[in-house]
């Protein structure tokens, strides 16, 4: 009988422990952090796909100006929104081969303009003139011995560019603004 | 898109007179498109402007240009979208196949106005495409 009173006794105690807990407060608290971590996951994610966000960019095709083995950059996204990305920039854009891709190469030409272009610079001199339609951008990579892009798949439609690559970030020794080198190989 | 949406016939920029549909956005996490979703699109000539339109090829399908007799392949990465409406409609027929990218969202349903709140079906039109 001992036991079963202690017993009783034990379980009314916990009960008035958990009864004195702040529950309230701890609710409340809780939920204010939890608010703050989304409006921060919010905040990061419009920064993310509206203003700047960052990119690992790997492959041969834009050597000298990237690394084989993988450049972080930052990616502008304003100015492929309005429209105002220019001959010379460095863009990423959806592969109009494979839309879960994502190439990076540069601008070369922009609706309107007669594009020169080597057709394969393995191959001898032979080179090509077209003029860009309009709403369409031809780019190519830095790398023209081994790139795909517009001398392969023609003109990309505008629409396809999902932004601006101007700042590498990583690796350390080649931080810096990325540069607007108009080649005309 | 007549009659599955009514358009604006208004050029005023906020005018309520068209329908008002849902977009999902979930089918641009794998681009996995069935036949016959109606899509809303990026057009390749005017980055800016909006179409929606029903797909009618895949990348790889066989189809049929009508008024014209030729069959021509939609090349991998690529699909060829037509409005319900042919008479009116400015469209693959016009600008060609369209890579998937340009792809903003899938169609689900009609919100606006109530009384014509409803599912926006997936049909295909018959004997368009062969897959080989």
């Amino acid at each position: 009988m001992a036991v079963g009173s202690r017993a009783v006794a034990w379980l009314a105690g916990a009960a008035r422990r958990i009864g004195s807990v702040p529950w309230r407060n701890i609710s409340a608290e809780a939920v204010d952090r939890t608010l703050l971590v989304v409006k921060a996951a919010c905040f990061a994610h419009v920064i993310n796909s509206y203003v700047v966000s960052l990119a690992l960019v790997r492959g041969p095709s834009m050597l000298p100006t990237m690394n084989l083995t993988g450049d972080i950059i930052a990616v502008d996204r304003v100015t492929a929104r309005w429209g105002t990305v220019a001959v010379g920039d460095v863009v990423l854009l959806r592969s109009p081969e494979n839309p879960r891709k994502t190439v990076t190469k540069r601008v070369l030409g922009l609706e309107g303009d007669a594009v020169t272009y080597i057709v394969d610079p393995h191959k001898g001199d032979a080179s090509k003139t077209l003029v860009v339609p309009k709403g369409y951008v031809w780019v190519q990579g830095d790398n023209i011995y081994d790139s795909r892009d517009s001398r392969q798949f023609g003109p990309v439609p505008y629409g396809l560019i999902q932004g601006r690559a101007f700042y590498r970030v990583w690796p350390p020794e080649g931080f810096g603004f990325i540069g607007q080198k108009v080649t005309s190989l | 898109m007549h009659p599955t949406f009514t358009g604006s016939s208004t050029s005023f920029p906020g005018s309520l007179k068209g329908d008002v549909i849902l977009v999902e956005r979930f089918c641009l996490q794998k681009y996995k498109f069935s036949h016959g979703d109606v899509i809303i699109f990026r057009t390749p000539t005017n980055q800016k402007q909006l179409f929606v339109k029903r797909l009618i090829a895949l990348p790889g399908d066989w189809i049929q240009v009508p008024e014209s007799s030729e069959i021509l392949q939609i090349p991998e990465g690529h699909c060829w979208v037509e409005g319900d409406n042919p008479a009116s409609s400015l469209d693959s027929r016009s600008f060609g196949p369209i890579p998937l990218g340009l792809v903003q969202g899938r169609v689900t349903h009609v919100i606006w106005p109530p009384q014509r709140i409803g599912q926006v079906e997936r049909k295909m039109p018959t004997g368009r495409i062969s897959p080989y």
